[in-house]
This record gives C-alpha cells, structure tokens and sequence, in this order.
C-alpha cells in the first residue's frame, strides 16, 4: 500500500509540475516550424527569409464598402494611427510618399544617398546638363515645388534620392489613397516590427490594426466599411485561431462522446472519472514535455492533445474491463496477465513515434515528443495509480456476453472474411496504380488557410503591387557593409534587365543604407568650393540663373564634404531603417542582404535572364531563390525523411515484437492486420482524390500505435482462451472510443486535423475487423470449434 | 436643374465691381460650357526671382470634356501634364509620375484652374478659389485666390482672361513675387 501512495503523491506533484510549465507555455500557429531545423546555408537562408524576411513582416489591408471620399478618409486615418504605433514600422497608403516624411534626413544626405552623384556630375559639363534639366522642371508643371529648392539643390540630388527609394507606378490613386483597379476598395501597406513567425506579436499587430479601423471608420462617418487583411503574419494569427477554436470544440464532443460510451457501459460515474484520469494526465504531461524541450508549443501540437484521448483512454478500459474476471480492478492478477501486452502495445506505439522525434522538423518532432511523453504518462498512471484510486467496491458489470456476441457474429459472417482479403488486395493495386500521386509534396498542403483567403491576399498583392518576393537575390558578406556593397553590385547587374522590361524594378537594401565604400567615392566626387564656384560660373555662362543665387548650394557641398558617412545609428528610427530592416541581416556567420524582385506586369519572372545576368559576372556570390519552389523542394525532401524514418520505426516495432514473441508466426499474425489497414486507408485517400500529407503519415503512424495493441491483445487471446470473451470486449468498446473521437476531428475545418482524424478513424476500424476476422485469437463459440490450446 | 444649380452658386459668389447686368459668372460659364471642345497652342512665360531672364515654353492645350485637359508642352523640352477628374500624370523624360491632385496642388493648381474654367464648371473652381469676374463680354477677367491657406501661401491669385467664350490667358501670380503668363490662342 505504501508503494501505491507513493505513485499517486509523486504523480499528484508531477502534474502540479506540469501545469505550473503549461502556465507559462507561448503557443504559436506559424508553418515555417515545419521547415527544417539544421538545412545548408542556402535553406537557412530560405528559413530566415520566411520567418523573420521582410516578407514575413508584410500585412495587406484593404477598406471595403462605404463611398470612395469615406473610404480614403478611413485609409487616411488608419494609416496615421499605425505610424504611431510602435507595433508597425511603416504604413503606406499612397498619400504623401513614405520617404517625404524623412526629407530633413534625406536632404542632408543627399551626396551620400543619391546614385547620380559621381565625379562627372560635378564637373562643368555635367553641372551644366544637370543644373539645365533642373531649370527644365522648373518651367514644367511640377515648377513651383521643385523651385524651394533650386538654390541648394540646383542638381537635383533629392528628387534623385527619393525617386530611386520609391520607384515610379504603384497603385491608383483614388481620393489620392491607394485603390484597387477597379476603385471599389481603399489599399494600405503595412510592415510590423516583429518577424512574422512571432505569432503573439502580430496577433497584436492585428487587433491593434482592427481597432484602429474601428476608430478610422467611425471618424470617416461610416458604418457600411469593412476591413480585409492579409499577409503571412494575418495568417498564423488565423490560423492559430482556427486551430484552437477547432481543438476545443471538437476536444470538447469528442470528450462528450468518449465519455458517454463509457458511461453507458460501465453504469458508474466515479468509474467514468478515474478512467479519464490517465488521458488528462498523459494531455498535461504530453504539453509540459513540449513546452520544456521545444519553449513553445505549436498549434497543431495542441490539436494533437485530442486525439490523444483515443488511444490513452484504451488503457483504462482495458483496466477496468479485463480486470473482473481477475478480480478487484487492478489487482495483482490483472498486472500479471495483462499488463505485459499493454506494456508492449505501449513500447511499439514508442517505437512509431520516435520516427516523428528523429525527423529534424521542430513541428513534427513536437509531435513526437508530445505523444511519447502522453502514452507513457498515461500508461503509468493506469499502471501505478489508478489501482491505487480504484475503491474495492468498485465492480464492472461483466462484459463476456459482448465479446460472445461480437465472436459469434464475426465467425458467421464469413463472406466477411473474403470481403477483407479482396479489399486488401484491391488497396494494395490501387496504391500500385497512384503511386506516383499519392503524396502531395508541397509544403501548403498543411496550410489551413481558405482558398477564399488566398484568393483575396494575391489580389491585394497584385493591386498594391507589392514584391510576393516568389523571386529573391541573397547576397553574403562578412559585415553589414561587405554585404551592402554586393547588393549593390548586383543591382548594377539587374538595372539593365530593369532597362528592358525584364524585370519591373527590384528593392535593394544599399538604396536605403550604401556601402561605405560607395558613401566615400560619391563624396570624393564633390570638388571644394573655390573649384566648384569656378567651374559654375563657366557652366552658367549662357544661363539664366546666376552663380550669386547659388551659395546655399556651394556650402552644402563643402558642409558635406566635411560631414560622416550615413550609418545605421543615423537613420535609427527612420522609414529608412524600417525599409532596410527585413532586407539585412545578421546570422552567426555574417550578413545576407536579399533583393526582391518585381516581376513585370502580366508575365512571370524569367528566372534564367536575372540567373545569366548574375553569373556573367564578379557578384558570383549571389544567389536567385525561387522561395515557393525551394520551399516545396526542402518540404518534399523532409518527407523523404520522414519516410525513412516511418520506416526505421516500423522496423523497431517488428525487432520488438521478434524480441517479446519469439515466434516468426505471431509476429507475422500481429502484423498483418496492421499492414493491411493502412493500405486500405491509404488506398481510401487515393481514390477520394486526396494527396496525403505529412500529416497522413503521422495518422498512419498513429493507427499502427493503436492497432499493435488491438493485435497484441488478439495474440494473447489466443494464448489465454478463458478471458477471450472480456478481452475482445474491452477491444470493441477501445475500439468505438478511438473512432469516435478521430471521427469527430475529421470534421474539423482545418485540414491538417482532418487528415489526422479521419486516416485514424478508418484505420483503428478496420485494423480490429482484420484482426476480429484472421487474427488466431478471436474467442470462439466452444460448440462451434472445441478449443485446441495455442499452438 | 442647371439654373438652379447656378442661382445657388451666385449666392455664394462675391462678384467683381463690374457686375453688369450682361456679365455674370453663371451666364458666362454657362456659354463657355456650350463651347464644342477642341485644341489650342499656348505660349507662356515664367518671371522667376531667381532667373535674370524669363523662362519661355510653348505647346498645345487638348481639352476634352467634361473634366479631362491635357497641356502637351512641346518647346523647350516635351513634356505633358494630363489633368483627369483627380488625377494628375506628369510625363517628362520618358517617365511617367503619377500624382494625386489633392496632395500635390502645386503641381495641378497650374492646370487646374483652366480646367475647370474651360469646362465650365463653376461648382468645381468655387470648391478651390473665391472668384472676382470684372470688364465686358468681349473682354473679360477672371480672378481667383485659393481657399485653402496652403494653397495661398504659395499662389496669391489666378487671372484669367478671354473674349466671349473663348480663354485666351490665364496669369498666375506666385506668394513669392514670381509670376506666369500663359497666352492662349485657337489652332488654325
């Protein structure tokens, strides 16, 4: 007896461990978890880009309904109010120009940011051509705002400077907002300051953003307006949403169900509640054990924890229900004759999900770790405490009769028997048949994300015309400025491609931040003042315009001349930090700054163009990634792996089996049936049309955890014909929670649990038909067929 | 509907000293929108503080109603500015800027105006100026100042003159001094 308190005081301080880690657990709903963890330098890259890349930091709003007056105004406020937050580093909707904004900084640094700047500019003839088009404009329509400027900027380094931040084109302007094409709805552009795979914080991001829509649109006078959002950020906020709102909602029936199964059959609610006990500590045990390795706990993990319950809550019924005939619930006969099978059904189930811990995905391994822990939590508190637990008044009522009933039923339907083998053999063609589709290897095939929601987030993109940075340049360098100076480089080598159309135009870190060798050569261009008086004086010989009006000009070179270079603490603060932040970055090993490409109105990038325009010269260090294609390329790479890893697992399981049985024969007996539901399952998906995800593959994995057992308890069966009828029982009535509750999660909306659901619902089903049907152990009627003893 | 409209503008307009009984904002605007569109040269001159001498460009004006003007600027340097409902696209040196005209006035303020007077669309010049008109139906003058503050500190006021329906100067006269004089004459 000391022993059992022992168990049940250290499982009681276990569990107020784990839910003291649960408290403080983060959960996050973002996919790039399930990209890999240790890839090349190039993936790494990839990973970074999709994580924390400027790209990831992108939302996409647009203003619907209302009239377009009431719309720009809403835009016009919303843009105001998330400049002012400290969650959004900039927000752009057209009006007023992003850069404008900065023009005090990009004024002063203007010799140092404006790509015109070079020794010619300053010479008379190029003083002569530049100051003469500045006098051009000055006679054009843009005139009077070009002419405040004309005494100290007679060059036209500023209008250089914030056209090459902010290229020509951009959306419609309608009210002068960003629109879409057709007018109907107000754009903006947002950027968070926080990397897009930080689910909480762009979970603030966004409430921030719809309440300041709220405010926007009561201000603009309007209540018929609405607010879409897009943006990968938008994404793992919703999705997270979706998960967690599907994981207790369906948590919740699936529970309902499991819970009023047992009820009708065990008659007893006290019965009812300790039998849950074992699932709710292996769910605590399973999230601790996540939080604690992994610091974070993914979404689908969580999800996950459902369907725990149909295969823990299997070890507590065969508990209660085994144990009649060996006396109290628990008692030291049901251990002996019992527990070594639940034991082993426990250790395969293991062995399975060790693939998932191996794999090298954080999003699977979470997986893994979250049903290793689960199982063996839940196992040993039925093992140690639930005996413990159980009051010796506690009586199952006998469940033989059932188990009779199934037996007796399961021999006379022999077709049956035949249906099964032709059904097996039918899957088995069909998989020959669509071996080549029966995997979907890319990576959006686990995204829960509407095909309405995609739609709505290329047409926001197509309209603000924004980079979906499919095509990026990554360029490496020892330091921020080493890489900084091969951005430039390699802008050099994409301006002619810009020049012929090829490309729409390309945003570059070094038009933000220019190397400092860069910085140096274009000051160096600047002559003294005696020299660059002279050479005015000749170069306005024939001008209107007098060297005399021109001092301002004449001190501002000499003051910049004298003046530091731009350096990243100068522009602190600025849209031009929050420009460069997301297209440079630092790793352990240096800094990678990334060039988005635009592509050309309706036509795709042409990717060898920009790859020969790269390789034909000195900036071989650059890299073109194709981010969607690499993306599915490293996705279907990891699923080869979690294939030779489903494969290494299933190995373990047989070695185990060869290892407990030792009979080539029972093993093969205890297999079969295994193997023979997940291709029909398999199979199943093929034909509905359905490529199997990773997630499948976790379903399958979870059927052969679930089924070992169902195969295991056949065989003993077969060893131990007296307690067959209970056994088979216990089996069935296992066997309709684990579909019940899989079942309920194959109606969630999010497709990664209804893959996982609804491959374990059918799979457990049929694995107990095929064991019920060719298993050995199947009780039998004793004036049917006389019992011959195991052979 | 028109009259209607009309009667309630001239309520809202303080008009010039020479408000004959032949010459009024309404009846004038009213004859210029009748007048079929079509295509005029225009020359103008640029009095600039900062220039010893006057800048001089010349091209053609292509109006096309109800709201659409574009001034095709061909000497000294081809440019076009095209005035579309709130739209203004500068096109100069094979590139093309795209501005909304609320947020750049400077740069339509120039265009705008005519447009609106060449449209005859007294609704929209009252928006943006308080108007003055003064002299005869053969020789008349239009003068606006902008409403927005904004606006003024960098235009004081617009004159523009014509005879009967036709525009034949528009004269902007700049915060600063400067001042613009743009000539308008029918295409042969």
């Amino acid at each position: 007896m000391t022993g059992r308190r022992v168990a049940v005081v250290l499982w009681l301080a276990g569990l107020a461990l784990a839910a003291a880690q649960i408290a403080q657990t983060r959960f996050v709903a973002d996919f790039s978890s399930f990209l890999p963890r240790a890839p090349t330098a190039e993936q790494r890259l990839l990973v970074g880009q999709l994580r924390s890349g400027a790209v990831s930091r992108v939302i996409l709003i647009g203003i619907d309904g209302g009239d377009a007056a009431s719309r720009a105004k809403a835009s016009r406020a919303l843009a105001q109010s998330l400049a002012s937050s400290p969650l959004i580093s900039s927000a752009a909707n057209g009006s007023g120009g992003n850069f404008e904004r900065e023009s005090g900084l990009l004024l002063a640094n203007r010799y140092v940011l404006s790509p015109r700047v070079e020794p010619g500019r300053f010479t008379e003839e190029g003083l002569r051509v530049a100051i003469g088009e500045t006098l051009d404009l000055l006679a054009s329509a843009a005139g009077l705002a070009v002419k405040p400027l004309v005494a100290r900027d007679p060059t036209g380094e500023l209008l250089a400077t914030i056209e090459e931040m902010q290229p020509a084109g951009g959306p419609r302007l309608v009210e002068g907002v960003w629109a879409s094409p057709d007018g109907s709805r107000a754009l903006l552009l947002a950027r968070t300051r926080a990397a897009g795979s930080d689910t909480d914080a762009q979970a603030k991001a966004v409430s921030f953003i719809e309440d300041s829509f709220r405010d926007a649109a009561a201000g603009a006078g309007e209540r018929a307006m609405r607010l879409v959002m897009t943006g990968p950020g938008v994404f793992s906020v919703r999705s997270r949403a979706m998960i967690v709102h599907d994981v207790e909602r369906l948590a919740a029936v699936s529970m309902a169900i499991v819970a009023a199964l047992l009820l009708v059959v065990y008659r007893s609610a006290l019965a009812l509640g300790l039998g849950l006990l074992p699932v709710v500590s292996g769910a605590v045990a399973g999230i601790a054990a996540v939080s604690l390795g992994f610091g974070a706990v993914h979404g689908i993990t969580l999800g996950f924890g459902t369907t725990l319950i149909g295969e823990a809550v299997d070890y507590s019924i065969y508990l209660f229900v085994q144990s009649e005939r060996t006396g109290a619930a628990g008692g030291a006969r049901w251990i002996e004759g019992f527990w070594p099978t639940i034991r082993l059904g426990v250790l395969t189930s293991i062995a399975g999900f060790s693939a998932l811990v191996f794999s090298g995905l954080p999003g699977l391994a979470q997986l893994g770790v979250y049903s290793i822990a689960g199982l063996m939590i839940a196992a040993a508190v039925t093992r140690f405490v639930l005996p413990a637990l159980l009051p010796a008044s506690l009586r199952i009522r006998d469940l033989s009769p059932l188990g009779l009933r199934i037996a007796s039923a399961a021999a006379r339907l022999a077709w049956v028997r035949w249906a099964l083998a032709a059904l097996a053999l039918a899957a088995a063609l069909v998989l020959f048949v669509h071996r080549e589709t029966l995997w979907d290897p890319r990576l959006s095939s686990l995204n829960p994300i509407s095909a309405s929601d995609r739609e709505l987030d290329a047409e926001l993109r197509e309209a603000l015309g924004a980079s979906d940075a499919r095509l990026v340049v990554a360029v490496r360098g020892a330091s921020a400025d080493e890489a900084l100076e091969s951005a430039q480089q390699v802008g050099a080598r994409l301006d002619p491609l810009v020049a012929s159309g090829k490309l729409a135009g390309y945003e570059s870190p070094a038009r933000f931040l220019p190397a400092a060798a860069t910085q140096r050569a274009r000051l160096a261009s600047l002559p003294d003042s005696a020299t660059l008086r002279e050479r005015l004086s000749r170069a306005l010989a024939r001008s209107p315009l007098r060297v005399s009006k021109l001092e301002p000009f004449i001190a501002d070179v000499e003051r910049a001349r004298g003046s530091p270079l731009l350096t990243r603490e100068a522009i602190r603060g600025t849209a031009l930090e929050a420009a460069l932040d997301g297209m440079l970055f630092a790793d352990e090993d240096g800094w990678t700054a990334v060039l988005g490409l635009r592509a050309p109105a309706a036509a795709p990038i042409d990717a060898g163009a920009v790859r020969a325009a790269l390789d034909g010269t000195g900036a071989g260090k650059a890299v073109l990634l194709d981010v969607k294609r690499e993306v599915d390329r490293l996705y279907s790479g990891y699923l080869r792996q979690a294939f030779i890893a489903s494969a290494a697992g299933l190995a373990v399981i047989v070695a185990l089996l060869i290892f407990t049985l030792r009979s080539a024969r029972r093993v093969a007996r205890v297999m079969a049936p295994l193997v023979a539901s997940v291709v029909v399952v398999a199979a199943w998906h093929a034909l509905a049309g359905t490529r199997m995800s990773l997630l499948h593959l976790v379903g399958l994995l979870l059927v052969v955890a679930v089924g070992s057992n169902y195969a295991l308890f056949f065989d003993r069966m077969a060893q131990d014909r007296a307690g067959a009828p209970r056994t088979l029982a216990s089996l069935a009535l296992a066997n309709a929670t684990t579909v019940a509750s899989f079942g309920v999660l194959g109606l969630s909306s999010v497709p990664v649990l209804s893959a996982i659901g609804s491959t374990v619902a059918l799979g457990a089903f049929l694995t107990l038909l095929f064991a019920l049907q060719f298993a050995q152990g199947a009780p039998q009627h004793a004036d049917d067929h006389p019992y011959r003893g195991p052979s | 509907m028109r009259p209607v409209r009309a009667c309630l503008v001239m309520a809202c307009i303080a008009l010039g000293p020479a408000r004959a009984a032949e010459l009024d904002v309404a009846s004038l605007f009213e004859s210029i929108a009748h007048e079929p569109p079509g295509r005029a040269t225009f020359h103008e001159t640029k009095f600039l503080a900062l220039l010893d001498t006057p800048l001089e460009s010349s091209g053609e004006l292509v109006f096309t109603p109800p709201d659409r003007l574009e001034k095709r600027t061909l000497k000294p340097r081809p440019e076009s500015v095209t005035v579309d409902r709130d739209r203004v696209v500068i096109e100069r040196a094979g590139k093309r800027h795209s501005l909304a005209m609320r947020e750049q006035p400077q740069a339509a303020v120039l265009v705008d105006g005519i447009r609106a007077t060449l449209a005859g669309d007294l609704a929209s010049l009252t928006r943006t100026y308080s108007a003055a008109l003064e002299g005869t139906p053969a020789r008349w003058r239009l003068v606006l100042r902008p409403l927005d503050p904004a606006l003024a500190a960098l235009v004081e006021r617009v004159e523009i003159g014509g005879a009967q329906a036709q525009v034949r100067s528009v004269e902007i006269f700049q915060a600063d001094g400067d001042r613009s004089v743009m000539t308008i004459s029918p295409s042969p």
